[in-house]
């Protein structure tokens, strides 16, 4: 597929910043961060910017992004349509929790609930977010199953990196020292689940040339004429095998950029506190990089089954 | 709207092509453009027509395949792909606007470029390649089924039937309800075998594609014009000069 940079900025910020939401609630229910202001003004900001910039870049590459409500109203069949409206109603509990937080400095009582329940609400938003792609047969590198446990434990691990980062900038050294090993863990799960799905991908695929025709018992396909000679909308949409080339080399990049080198910081800023601040600031833009480069990948390298009508 | 109909009528309108007789002559595709740009979802833009890398919205393309047998037998088959108009139709359920449905009555796969907001996952959805792009527009395009001209009343009778329909000069393509196990249509597919493209993808296409027909192996002097003899294949007996000329101009 043509990875656009519009939806790769899209699924990789808005993982992060959920991310970083359901970090910051947690924190918070175990009372490891206190509800302060500049604090809290920060690190929402970020979480929101995140989002919103994601979302926004989302609707920008429409062809009618002034249409762009319409796509709310079909959540009883589209995943799409549903990650939209969710991404609406996360912005309620999110919202009111971070202004609490910020203005009326306090997350007690009901108040945590509802950061809680934004939590909940940020990890289904990303669910649904994984789900457009997961739910597309016709692309079987995303249906295969491995997509939506991605999406989700990439967007838990970018915004544990992120809210590390913060804490330990914050000074809240109890959070830090709580928050690393969940950090840890989610990025040697990341590289675990990205691992599995690279090597489900590289399979072959079950639809091929033959059962695509159905031409399969007069022999081996090929396509000896296109039906065009300049590439077409579908080709230029679908037909995207730059990726097949380099994917190894880039494979490698993202493993050691968002997986890798993060662990190893985090682990050095557990292990030398004086450095955590300089430690985790590169973690984060490391990661931040590595985790472009993989859905990059995750574009690119999906191969659409309508290339088999195009011997590619 | 873009759940499927609940209470589907039971009509299937739909098209039936023969890769038996099909020649890839283009002329479907050309008449498909022709009508439906000014038709329900026209116009069916160009980009650079006349410049190096034209692009264009069609809803009908012909491929070519040759299908070679382990024995080396080859085959040539021309393959006219447009909308199967299916019955699971995933472009109809991923749509978040509404804008892309499935008529209840006859089971066509339309889009409302009204209100299609051009997010494109329709045309991902779909795994044979029917949806098109208007890059000049904004909006996603397809095959109409040529809903505008089968129930036209302005015509007559016998021209209600789609464009690439009425135009194949093999008549390599039929219309009709291949809902109806009686209709002309299903009739032919049953006789011919007629199947559906990557079943596996759990579409269930209403258009079918009959399958070429054996090839006619042996059969002799009278089964296909004789070869001619190419006599200057070889340069014995030509002078020195014309076999170096052959030499130089077949370099
Ligand atoms: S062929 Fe493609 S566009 Fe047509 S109904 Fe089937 S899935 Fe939809
Ligand atoms: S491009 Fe238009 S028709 Fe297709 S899914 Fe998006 S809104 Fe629906
Ligand atoms: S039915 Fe009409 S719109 Fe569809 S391919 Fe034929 S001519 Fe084109």
């Amino acid at each position: 597929m043509h990875p656009a940079k519009s939806v790769i900025f899209f699924t990789t910020t808005t993982g992060a910043g959920y991310g970083l939401l359901f970090w910051l609630a947690v924190l918070s229910y175990r009372g490891l961060v206190g509800p302060d202001f500049m604090f809290g003004l920060i690190a929402f900001g970020i979480a929101f910017t995140l989002v919103v910039a994601g979302l926004l870049s989302s609707t920008l590459h429409l062809g009618h992004p002034e249409r762009a409500w319409r796509a709310l109203s079909q959540w009883r069949s589209s995943w799409l349509s549903r990650e939209g409206l969710l991404a609406v109603l996360t912005f309620i509990p999110t919202g009111l929790f971070a202004l609490a937080w910020i203005f009326l400095g306090s997350v007690s009582g009901p108040i945590i609930w509802l950061g809680l329940l934004g939590a909940v609400m940020s990890l289904a938003t990303v669910y649904t977010t994984s789900m457009i792609y997961g739910s597309l047969k016709a692309i079987p590198a995303w249906s295969i199953g491995w997509t939506s446990p991605g999406y989700l434990v990439l967007s838990l691990m970018s915004g544990a990196v992120l809210a590390c980062g913060l804490v330990v900038l914050g000074g809240y050294w109890q959070a830090a020292d709580w928050l690393m090993l969940p950090t840890l863990f989610f990025l040697a799960f990341g590289l675990v689940i990205k691992l599995s799905y690279w090597s489900n991908i590289d399979r072959p695929l079950a639809n091929t040339a033959e059962t695509a025709t159905g031409l399969g018992e007069f022999g081996k396909v090929r396509m000896i004429e296109s039906p065009h000679d300049q590439p077409n909308y579908l080709l230029k949409e679908m037909g995207y095998s730059i990726a097949r080339k380099h994917s190894k080399k880039l494979r490698r990049i993202a493993v050691i950029c968002a997986f890798i080198l993060p662990f190893a910081l985090v682990v050095g800023g557990w292990l030398v506190p004086e450095m955590a601040q300089y430690f985790l600031s590169v973690a984060t833009l490391l990661c931040g990089l590595g985790l472009v480069v993989e859905r990059w990948l995750f574009f690119a390298e999906a191969k659409h089954v309508v290339t088999l009508y195009y011997d590619q | 709207m873009t759940s499927l109909p609940k209470n589907p009528s039971g009509k299937k309108l739909g098209l039936v092509i023969d890769l038996d007789i099909c020649v890839g002559c283009h002329a479907c595709a050309v008449n498909c453009k022709e009508w439906n740009t000014s038709g329900k979802m026209a116009p069916l833009t160009d980009l650079e027509p006349y410049g190096a890398k034209p692009d264009g919205v069609w809803f009908n393309r012909i491929h070519t395949f040759e299908a070679i047998s382990d024995a080396g037998i080859s085959r040539t088959v021309h393959f006219p792909k447009s909308c199967l108009h299916c019955d699971d139709a995933p472009c109809v359920t991923v749509c978040p606007t509404g804008a892309s449905y499935k008529r209840e009555e006859d089971g066509i796969v339309l889009v409302n470029t009204d209100i299609c907001i051009g997010c494109k996952l329709c045309s991902w959805a779909c795994p044979y390649g029917a949806r098109e792009y208007d890059e000049d527009e904004g909006v996603m395009k397809k095959c109409t089924l040529c809903v505008d001209k089968i129930y036209n009343e302005n015509l007559p009778e016998e021209s209600r039937v789609p464009a690439c329909v009425s135009t194949c000069p093999t008549g390599a393509r039929s219309f009709g309800d291949l809902g109806d196990p009686n209709s002309e249509v299903s009739k032919l597919v049953a006789a011919r075998e007629g199947y559906a493209l990557m079943p596996e993808q759990g579409t269930r296409p209403v258009n079918r594609y009959l399958p070429p027909r054996p090839k006619q192996v042996g059969g002799g002097e009278a089964s296909a014009p004789r070869m001619l003899a190419h006599q200057d294949d070889s340069d014995d007996g030509a002078g020195l000069l014309a076999s170096w000329v052959d030499k130089v101009l077949s370099r």
